[in-house]
């Protein structure tokens, strides 16, 4: 037998990767979710500061975009008012399948501190949330450990994503 | 069992223990004469306008006028007075009280570097004359209180709600208006988005903060032990690293062992 | 099973369509340059704006409501949710606003700390200001840059407070932590590298040919307007009118500190850019004279007065009417006395009011927080009229709102 006979299975000597159609598009979309620039409060200042120098969102292959209907997963970074829930869920029915929601903070989880007439108690009664992220407002590195969270699940998922029966319509 | 009366007019949040013999402080109160600048500014106004009361408090005086010469009052101050800014003007309820509500201008004269207060009172169906062609920064303090309390203005170019959406129903700051709101407003955003027929599906809010369900999966997963949505719930524990064990293609896992700690920011 | 969906367009009341040749534009409530939730129904002629109707409320979350069923303590970590830029600004207002209520003066030491943290909330939030302005004229590499040296001085409130953004530093009477140690040397560190910073960001704009085309001759306000709507901070000495509270109303120690006021008599948003670099030199050099202050100062930071303020922790574990009067202040509140107070500060963004009208009971009867926001956004009904479509997102961005505080 010839010595200098290859190991394809040793590490980064592969030159197939054999997986299944599902782990491969699942794992793309895992490493290149784009999260739509939606700020509605004080969380919304922790996710910019998420995108900025210091943090660097970008490594986790998340770029903000502007629309809907671009984005990958929407962030619900700050209170939802009653106001403006029309707009919140339309948004959501905007973005193209598969769609997963972040809701960042108390606020957005629950109503939080502001348990008052004008505060949607909980963005989950509009929308179906993935991940509830709690603070007030969280660190940045909590979104972005919120990220990897919601990678794993993607992970996990099937890729013929089927519209499953989700809570909410 | 009888069904325990609470009051309808003022259902805002009491303290449960009060002692009969206290007797509040005042906030000290000082003749108007103590400060020559705030005297020649009354007597200004005494000679125009009926004042029913002025003094002075924390060093800003606090004059009491007709609500009807709300306007005029207001033109003079800006005009002979130089009190250039109106920085706030709102109202406060007393409809239980006294059936009226209590209208303040706060003003400032950088000139003089002094602070007055203007204050009138009107009833509830009352309507108070519109101050937006003195002080343009009266447009929306003027909406917020109309949005908030119901005051109406006549004489604003558009006299819309301003924070609450337009079909709202009641004015929240009204000390009859729950703070959790009242049922319209807890439906409100499943009415517009949904319409009325899912109230029963997505179920009335939870307003308590303190409840804690941990049989419930629907809402959230109980950490260390998340299962899907609406599963039962498991007593095992889950990982709860974010990465597979071995890591996932082309990734590395990182462990903890791997990773480089900084003392210092460099 | 998926089922109808029941959303409606939202956009009820707008008429899209019109005889004319007017264009009617909505922007927002969720646009990336909006600031927040800010909607602006735009009529445009052309390329001109006609005609601007902003519409708010969409994080109106009851702030008022809340304060009136609330304990003067409980109240004081909402306000941090009003302008979250520069939160203990606002702690500070409602803190000082409660102080006035009840006659109450502040140990040295708590002013001074109280001081640094104004400051520095001031640097953050201009920094903020800018990189926020820059990225909606265009201009990524300052976002990155500012936000950088806003890691520093949310590092440095960290280090003493806890919080990245929602600080609840201040406290009725005082403030309730001494500086930990070594934070001076941090601020030191951090005060001395950011002239340098702030140098470096006006390499970049100030001769910037984008940047002054932007800005220069864009969102001009007269001083009569100006006052006629209401405006305060950078926005008001931006049109030549030299008002700072901190200096014609000082308080705390800031009749102690020098510091000048800058004004620009240009009206112009670029003329604003300029007011709010040297807002940040002046900020920095009022932070290098509070070190030496510091020091000077003896170690109590809060106020004595047993009937408002719970004893230090100590004397509460150690005595037995200190944790009686600490359970009362707990459970029922403190009972200010009869009265109404309107205390205005000096927050970042402008003229920052609070108005407290008290009935002698553990609830304020009213409390009305006057923004400047507030009366800012109201202003952009006149401003944007006459200019372009292009330059809206431009002088929304330099007017420096924050919706948290415009809602409230």
């Amino acid at each position: 037998m010839a010595q200098h006979k290859i190991n394809y299975l040793q590490e980064a000597g592969l030159p197939v990767a054999l997986t299944t159609v599902d782990k491969l598009v699942q794992w793309g979309r895992s490493n290149s979710l784009w999260p739509l620039t939606y700020g509605l409060a004080c969380c919304a200042i922790e996710m910019m500061a998420t995108g900025a120098s210091r943090y660097d969102f970008d490594r986790f292959g998340t770029i903000f975009r502007a629309s809907p209907r671009q984005a990958d997963v929407i962030v619900i970074a700050g209170t939802l008012t009653k106001k403006h829930a029309p707009f919140m869920r339309r948004l959501y029915d905007q973005m193209a399948e598969p769609k997963w929601v972040i809701s960042m903070g108390s606020c957005a989880n629950t109503g939080g501190m502001f348990n008052t007439y004008a505060t949607v108690q909980g963005a989950d009664r509009i929308v179906p949330v993935d991940i509830y992220l709690p603070g007030c407002a969280p660190r940045p590195e909590t979104l972005q450990y919120a990220l990897m969270l919601l990678q794993k699940k993607i992970r996990t998922e099937s890729a013929s994503y089927k519209l499953q029966p989700k809570r909410l319509v | 069992m009888m069904r325990q009366y609470k009051e309808k007019e003022n259902v805002q949040k009491k303290p449960y223990y009060s002692d009969r013999f206290w007797v509040a402080p005042q906030v000290p109160k000082f003749d108007v004469q103590s400060d020559t600048v705030f005297a020649q500014d009354l007597a200004v106004l005494k000679e125009k306008f009926e004042i029913v009361d002025a003094y002075i408090q924390q060093g800003q005086m606090i004059v009491y006028i007709n609500s009807n010469d709300n306007v005029d009052v207001l033109t003079t101050l800006r005009d002979e007075l130089s009190y250039n800014f109106l920085s706030e003007h709102s109202a406060i309820d007393w409809l239980a009280k006294r059936g009226e509500f209590e209208i303040f201008y706060q003003m400032l004269s950088t000139g003089k570097r002094k602070r007055i207060r203007i204050k009138c009172f009107i009833k509830e169906r009352e309507t108070l004359k519109s101050v937006t062609g003195v002080y343009k920064s009266a447009d929306w303090a003027e909406r917020e209180m109309y949005d908030m309390f119901g005051v109406i203005i006549s004489g604003h170019h558009y006299m819309k709600r301003l924070l609450m959406p337009d079909d709202w129903y009641d004015h929240p700051l009204r000390k009859t208006y729950p703070l959790h709101g009242d049922e319209a407003a807890q439906w409100y955003e499943i009415d517009k988005i949904f319409g009325k027929e899912y109230r029963d599906i997505i179920g009335p809010e939870e307003r308590d903060a303190a409840r804690i369900d941990v049989d419930d999966t629907h809402r959230f997963s109980h950490i260390h032990h998340e299962v899907p949505f609406g599963a039962p719930v498991s007593h095992e524990k889950t990982a709860t690293d974010y990465q597979e064990e071995g890591g996932v293609f082309i990734v590395k896992k990182l462990k903890k062992e791997d990773a480089k700690i900084l003392k210092e920011r460099p | 099973m998926q089922k109808v969906n029941r959303l409606k367009p939202f956009f009820e009341n707008l008429v899209f369509e019109r005889e004319d040749n007017h264009m009617i534009v909505n922007f927002g409530p969720q646009h990336p340059s909006s600031h927040g939730q800010l909607r602006l129904i735009l009529e445009l002629d052309g390329e001109l704006v006609t005609k601007s109707t902003p519409d708010i409320g969409y994080l109106h979350r009851g702030m008022e409501k809340m304060a009136e069923n609330m304990i003067y303590n409980e109240f004081l970590p909402t306000t941090d949710r009003m302008d979250y830029i520069a939160a203990s600004a606002n702690n500070y207002g409602f803190a000082l606003a409660v102080e006035t209520l009840i006659g109450l003066d502040v140990p040295r030491r708590a002013k001074v700390i109280r001081m640094m943290l104004l400051e520095l909330n001031r640097i953050s939030s201009h920094l903020f200001w800018l990189a926020t302005h820059a990225l909606d004229v265009g201009a990524m590499t300052i976002f990155l840059y500012a936000f950088r040296e806003r890691e520093y001085t949310l590092d440095l409130i960290e280090d003493y407070c806890g919080a990245r953004l929602t600080h609840s530093s201040v406290r009725i009477g005082g403030v309730p932590l001494d500086l930990p140690k070594g934070w001076i040397d941090g601020l030191n560190k951090f005060i001395n590298h950011l002239p340098i910073d702030i140098g470096d960001y006006e390499g970049l704009l100030d001769q910037n040919r984008i940047w002054k085309m932007r800005l220069e001759n864009v969102g001009k306000i007269t001083p009569e307007q100006a006052q006629s709507w209401g405006l305060s901070g950078p926005m008001l000495r931006g049109s030549g009118i030299a008002w700072d509270i901190r200096k014609e109303e000082p308080y705390e120690l800031y009749d102690e500190v020098e510091f000048d006021v800058p004004v620009s008599t240009t009206c112009d948003s670029y003329g604003r850019y300029k007011l709010h670099m040297e807002e940040m030199r002046q900020s920095i050099r009022i932070l290098k004279q509070l070190i030496p202050m510091y020091e000077q100062t003896s170690p109590e930071i809060m106020a004595h007065a047993p009937q408002y303020i719970s004893a230090p922790k100590e004397q509460i574990m150690t005595q037995n009417y200190s944790l009686m009067q600490h359970f009362v202040l707990v459970t029922q509140g403190m009972r200010p006395p009869v009265g109404d107070v309107y205390v205005p500060t000096e927050s970042p963004k402008g003229e920052l009011g609070f108005y407290i009208n008290s009935q002698g009971n553990p609830y304020p009867y009213r409390v009305k927080l006057r923004t400047p926001s507030f009366f800012h956004t109201a202003f952009l009904q006149e401003l944007l009229v006459g200019e372009y479509l292009a330059d809206v997102v431009a002088i929304i961005g330099n007017a420096n709102i924050v919706f948290g505080e415009i809602d409230r």
